[in-house]
């Protein structure tokens, strides 16, 4: 009886497949093969992060301590970074408080309430092409609008719009994808329940998208801390003076708190030491600041993440 | 007319989210129905169209307050489509119009001033695939009223425990209702969970879109005589591919199938004994006898 069954439905009679790796013998190895090139990817990966890492650790050694943090270049033979390491996180604050909501909520409108039209198609190639414009040319563009044709002069907002123009279409896209990804059950879960759309997004999608987003910012922030094109015509390539953290008038250019002050950063000043610095201690300065920098950026990063999570507790808790 | 008394009192009652879930609620609901056997929902000629293609064809219908409808009918009858035009959630899939009216107590649903938000507070609704949110149970419960602006915690508290005691859940999750997720439940749960939230709207219909399909027999058990003990409040409209499950739960059977053309249409709608012993369309006959779909 279930031999006819089989018969009827199974493989014909006759010789069995053994179950010996050896009939199978190609696909396995290629099954391995492939195993171990993406392992070894992943591997090439992490030792290059780790070797930048390393080299950088070895050459700031006995260069970076909390004086050649906390002083400025001027102060020493061995010069500090105070000013531009300020500088840098201003600039990266700034940017990011202009930068961060509108890549948002332009994401919220691509994925959420634009069609697909001419006009987001428009949109979609204005993304991409901003994105591929290189950097010195954006820098450029800086330069004659906001130094010249504003007659701004080199400062930190000037730097931070231009900033944002590099980094905003790679904010809105990934804060776009990062909303695509949310699964449309769950919108259709709220919205069944009557929630309004914004409901929907505010507290469903939103908190759900949040590691995504939370990627956009990281990726925007370390292009900011890095980037040094775009600043060197906007925001300035000059050695910075002593800063007085005292000074609270934003209006005030002598004030480090002020947005209307030139403000060299930490990539800009390692690219400035790099091309014409001439002190004896010049390499070392250079491997202390960028030890400095890749820190600020594995700090952010961290930060960023951990702050991620506890945001998505709280947002999808309320 | 009650159905309109009840209304207004809903709409002026300071918090309506706890009169109308309040454990004596229901009781007062079933006299009101016993005198007046009420239509909860009217549908007149309803068509539903995706772009050119017809997917549902001249559909009237009426469903009795405190009843279960089942839709039953063949994969691409249109049952989902139809019940998805009571609560407008069609309006959300590009290119899909539908025609003709939808009546709740009265009131026409497709018209163009009446609020989605609103409808859908009225007429609930539960998925194929239960779908908590990746929240607490709590939150997962106090969802809907909190969207409509409910803040109390003492309230909120009070609504999540009854609704997920009438949604037969409340004993398995009692202890761990703001530690664990929504998601953390068996797929029973899941489902109860979903229904619950649903509940914790103050709906007066439920839509279930083969609420068990994806469940196992015993938790598959477990939603039907849920589906039963609410009936006694809500009105409930039910798509099944499972006809045992139809004949079962339900008071009224709706049998669908697909046209030449591929539409959707109504075959015939009667009591469930009715429809399953002495159906009056040889279609029906050939589908309940399994000869067919």
């Amino acid at each position: 009886m279930t031999a006819t069954a089989s018969q009827a439905i199974g493989r014909p009679n006759g010789p069995k497949p053994s179950l010996r790796r050896g009939s199978s013998r190609g696909s396995i190895l290629a099954d391995r093969a492939a195993t171990a090139v993406l392992w070894g990817t992943g591997v090439f990966v992490l030792l290059l992060l780790g070797s930048i890492i390393v080299h950088f650790a070895l050459a700031a050694w006995g260069v970076v301590s909390p004086s050649f943090v906390l002083s400025d270049p001027s102060d020493s033979v061995l010069g500090g970074v105070l000013p531009v390491l300020w500088n840098s996180i201003y600039m990266l604050a700034l940017t990011m408080l202009i930068a961060v909501p509108i890549g948002i909520l332009g994401g919220i409108y691509m994925a959420e309430y634009a069609g697909d039209n001419a006009l987001t198609s428009a949109i979609r190639f204005a993304e991409e092409a901003i994105s591929s414009v290189p950097s010195i040319v954006v820098g450029l563009f800086g330069l004659i609008l906001f130094v010249d044709e504003f007659h701004w002069g080199f400062t930190a907002l000037g730097g931070a719009l231009a900033l944002t123009l590099f980094n905003l279409p790679l904010m809105t896209r990934l804060s776009e994808q990062a909303l695509r990804a949310v699964p449309q059950e769950e919108r259709t879960a709220s919205l069944a329940l009557g929630a309004t759309k914004w409901q929907t997004i505010r507290h469903i999608i939103v908190p759900l998208a949040i590691p995504g987003l939370i990627t956009g910012v990281i990726l925007t922030a370390g292009r900011v801390f890095g980037e040094a094109a775009v600043l060197l015509f906007t925001s300035g390539i000059g050695t910075p003076p002593h800063y007085d953290f005292s000074n609270l008038d934003l209006t005030n250019p002598a004030s480090p708190w002020s947005p209307f002050r030139p403000a060299t950063t930490l990539s800009v000043y390692i690219y400035k030491l790099q091309s014409e610095g001439l002190g004896i201690y010049r390499n070392q300065i250079i491997d202390g600041a960028a030890a400095i920098l890749i820190s600020m950026v594995l700090i952010f990063n961290l930060g960023a993440r951990f702050l991620g999570r506890v945001l998505t507790r709280r947002l999808t808790a309320a | 007319m009650n159905t309109g008394d009840e209304m207004l009192a809903t709409a002026t009652h300071p918090e309506p989210l706890i009169r109308a879930i309040d454990v004596a609620a229901p009781a007062a609901r079933d006299e009101a129905s016993t005198t007046t056997s009420s239509i909860k929902i009217d549908t007149e000629h309803v068509s539903i169209m995706y772009g050119e293609k017809v997917a549902v064809r001249d559909v009237s219908l009426q469903v009795q307050s405190r009843s279960i409808l089942a839709l039953i009918g063949p994969s691409g009858s249109g049952k989902s489509t139809f019940l998805r035009c009571f609560n407008r959630m069609n309006d959300l899939i590009p290119g899909a119009s539908v025609q003709g009216a939808v009546h709740l107590e009265g009131e026409n649903v497709m018209d163009s001033d009446v609020s989605v938000v609103e409808l859908r507070r009225r007429v609930g609704m539960v998925f194929q695939r239960p779908n908590p949110f990746p929240m607490s149970i709590f939150e997962n419960v106090a969802y809907g009223p909190r969207r409509r602006g409910m803040k109390d915690r003492r309230k909120l508290e009070e609504l999540v425990e009854t609704s997920l005691k009438r949604a037969a859940l409340w004993d398995e999750v009692k202890d761990d209702l703001r530690h664990k997720s929504g998601l953390a439940l068996s797929g029973g749960q899941q489902q109860r969970l979903c229904i619950a939230r649903v509940l914790a709207t103050d709906p007066e219909v439920i839509l279930m879109d083969e609420p068990a399909s994806a469940l196992d027999p015993v938790s598959t058990l477990r939603i039907e005589e849920l589906m039963r003990e609410l009936r006694q409040a809500y009105t409930i409209v039910i798509v099944t591919h499972n006809m045992q499950q139809a004949a079962r739960v339900s008071d009224v059977t709706a049998f669908f199938t697909m046209a030449e053309d591929r539409a959707g249409y109504l075959v015939e709608v009667g009591p469930t004994g009715r429809i399953f012993t002495r159906p009056t369309e040889h279609l029906t006959e050939d589908y309940i006898s399994g000869r067919f779909g």
